[in-house]
């Protein structure tokens, strides 16, 4: 059932726009997160949301009430910050009771919702520290929980961990999870780093340039991109250049060797360029099943990541400065730093593993449903692709 | 909370509000200079303090100026009457100037040159064409507000909102600098609060250093204003202690640095009552 809905949103800013044509369905108690780079509309479309930006066109609900033009202080809608935005003149306590302060509720149940909030967030004890005296993952903690204090309809995270560093992150990120499971509360998540979206939502939204790319389940954004954009943004990607060979049996060549891909590659034509989409982690050194790709090169370089070791192939029959690249997606964190006519491939470590000689000339195993065929021009106008997406 | 350097303003220094940052940059190799800089700066301020006092003490017998300024009744009740239309000048620009300001901050910040020139206004016009102004205004109907002592009392603390502006607004927008303004009252807003909620819980509490270096700077200028007070016709201070000017010799200089004192005093007094139960704010966005 349709909790949160937005109804052809858009947001111009005199000439610029911001959001074009935004429609989403949330349903009650789901984790959604927007993804994308900065500038692509993610959080004009949150702000929408919480009221403080008003939509150019388009209508926002909550639970079948149009919500579109009401003041943020009548919504009911919780907020997270990036910067925490805790009252610095006021205790953690009195920052998670001031929403039910403004609603004039008894002292009493204030301070019986406030201590149930801190236990929430682990930080009973620490109720008369003001914001300076606490930690950046504690203010957000409090921050949460003073969000979380009014019994929203909709949470809203703006970015809340892109502060906080690595090792916090992580288990408040995990944190906000657990809180957002128990409580059941719909929640709508930003964030520019696709590890977090991945591994928070129950589905992400990826957009760019104003408009939705994909809206999927994390597995689907991540196994199988709809556009070019989505395969680029989310995970490291290796693109290679192929010439078709045969469009209908999804034989292409890249520098040479011979690939096939699962399907027949629509609207191309023999002779015609294409950019071949191979994930890092699924391809390997060992010989794979009958029918699969093999692609003959020679080492690089290797990159110990630590669970991960990240070999760059350089292809036989391909020139530097020839047409592969690799795209990797924001807060990757590991810069595969690929260049030309190379590949990157990950394998995962292990104390026995024989790590392969700088030089040595190896062969890649990948199954043909492992290339992603992407659109030539990545750049193009909402694409039918982004828009059938939509729909569903 | 972004970190914006709001330490090392516990103790709250008027000047500092005032012009832009303090140039604290030490060069090992001019040390010399700077002391010279410094006993120059230092000579400058005291040596006038020291003559007056100096002057203040020729009078026979010893402290006769500083028994005679205390006994003259003028004394105390044009210092008291000074005090208060400070006070009251104080409280007007603060709820004048902290909701422009803070909504020229959050809403409007385009117009930011605009406000900075109108609050920067009365160093450009002297006080006498602004008194004047007003006494041609307000001699005659609709509003004849000199005919009355309450009408007139009201016209100098509006006078006196007037130069106190460039002092009040400067404070209010370093003040409002040093906190995220745009997410403080978005986060209330969220949270259901009301614009006078956000004013009155979450800016005004954050702003009390600010407001504190503006209020000292304010009482300063209304304890030594002349010309305002003079021209309404008001026993302030400045006019009273111009006459005596007039009429005596050594008591003015007592009557200076008895005032100068005084208004220390009542300095030290806001601070010491502003540092009360939220004095740790300051240290806010220290880490």
């Amino acid at each position: 059932m349709t909790f949160l809905a937005l109804q052809g949103v858009q947001k111009h800013f005199g000439a610029f726009t911001a959001v074009q044509d935004f429609n989403l369905d949330v349903e009650r108690g789901e984790f959604v997160s927007f993804l994308g780079p900065s500038g692509c509309g993610k959080t004009t479309t949150l702000r929408m949301i919480a009221g403080f930006e008003l939509p150019t066109a388009g209508t926002i609900s909550v639970d079948g009430t149009d919500i579109t033009y009401r003041s943020p202080n009548q919504r009911n809608v919780g907020m997270v910050f990036q910067s925490y935005a805790l009252f610095p003149n006021m205790t953690a306590a009195e920052n998670i009771g001031f929403g039910l302060k403004v609603r004039k509720l008894p002292a009493a149940a204030i301070r019986k919702r406030v201590d149930e909030l801190l236990e929430l967030i682990n930080l009973s004890g620490k109720e008369t520290r003001y914001p300076y005296q606490l930690s950046g993952g504690m203010q957000q903690r409090v921050a949460l929980a003073r969000a979380l204090a009014i019994e929203p309809q909709v949470l809203l995270l703006d970015e809340p961990l892109s502060a906080l560093d690595a090792k916090i992150r992580i288990s408040l990120r995990n944190e906000i999870r657990s809180i957002q499971r128990q409580l059941g509360i719909t929640t709508v998540y930003v964030t520019h780093d696709q590890e977090e979206a991945l591994s928070l939502s129950d589905r992400v939204v990826v957009m760019s340039e104003g408009r939705i790319e994909q809206v999927g389940t994390p597995f689907e954004i991540y196994n199988f991109p709809r556009t070019s954009f989505v395969a680029r943004f989310v995970g490291t990607l290796n693109v290679l250049t192929a010439t078709v060979v045969d469009a209908a049996a999804g034989r292409v060549e890249v520098g040479g060797q011979p690939i096939r891909a699962a399907g027949p590659i629509g609207g191309a034509r023999t002779g015609d360029t294409v950019s071949v989409a191979l994930r890092p982690e699924i391809m390997s050194l060992s010989e794979g099943a009958i029918g699969s790709n093999q692609l003959r090169g020679s080492i690089d370089d290797i990159t110990f990541l630590g669970a991960i070791v990240r070999i760059r192939i350089r292809l036989a029959g391909e020139d530097a400065g020839a047409g592969s690249s690799v795209a990797a997606g924001a807060g990757s964190g590991a810069g595969a730093g690929a260049g030309a006519g190379t590949v990157v491939f990950d394998t995962f470590n292990n104390p026995h593993l024989a790590v392969p000689q700088r030089g040595g000339s190896v062969t890649l195993w990948f199954p043909p449903e492992a290339c992603l065929l992407l659109e030539q021009s990545s750049a193009a106008a909402p694409d039918p692709v982004a828009e059938d997406s939509l729909a569903g | 909370m972004t970190t914006g350097p709001t330490v090392g303003r516990r103790t709250p220094n008027a000047v500092e509000t005032v012009g832009d940052q303090p140039n604290k940059r030490r060069r090992r190799g001019g040390s010399l200079w700077s002391w010279l800089v410094f006993v120059a700066g230092f000579l400058y301020f005291f040596v006038p303090l020291l003559a007056t006092f100096e002057f203040s003490l020729r009078a026979k017998p010893a402290f006769a100026a500083y028994t005679g300024a205390f006994a003259n009744p003028h004394f105390v009740s044009s210092l008291a009457f000074s005090f208060v239309a400070g006070v009251l000048t104080i409280v007007v620009s603060v709820v004048l100037i902290v909701p422009t300001a803070f909504w020229v901050r959050l809403r409007l910040p385009r117009l930011r040159p605009y406000v900075e020139f109108v609050t920067l206004l009365p160093f450009v016009i002297p006080p006498v064409v602004l008194v004047f102004g007003l006494i041609r205004v307000y001699s005659r109907p609709p509003l004849p507000l000199t005919n009355s002592e309450l009408g007139s009392n009201v016209l100098l603390v509006a006078a006196y909102v007037v130069l106190s502006l460039p002092y009040m607004y400067r404070a209010v927008d370093t003040g409002l600098r040093s906190i995220d303004v745009q997410s403080l009252t978005e986060a209330a807003q969220s949270l259901g609060a009301s614009w006078l909620t956000i004013l009155w819980s979450v800016i005004f509490p954050n702003l009390r250093v600010a407001l504190l270096s503006g209020a000292f700077l304010t009482l300063a200028i209304v304890i030594g204003e002349f010309t305002i007070g003079n021209f309404l016709a008001r026993p302030a201070f400045g006019p009273f202690l111009s006459q005596l000017g007039n009429d005596e010799a050594y008591q003015p200089a007592a009557v200076s640095l008895i005032s100068f004192g005084l208004t220390w005093a009542a300095m030290g007094m806001i601070a010491f009552i502003g540092r009360g139960t939220r004095g740790r704010i300051q240290i806010v966005g220290a880490h």
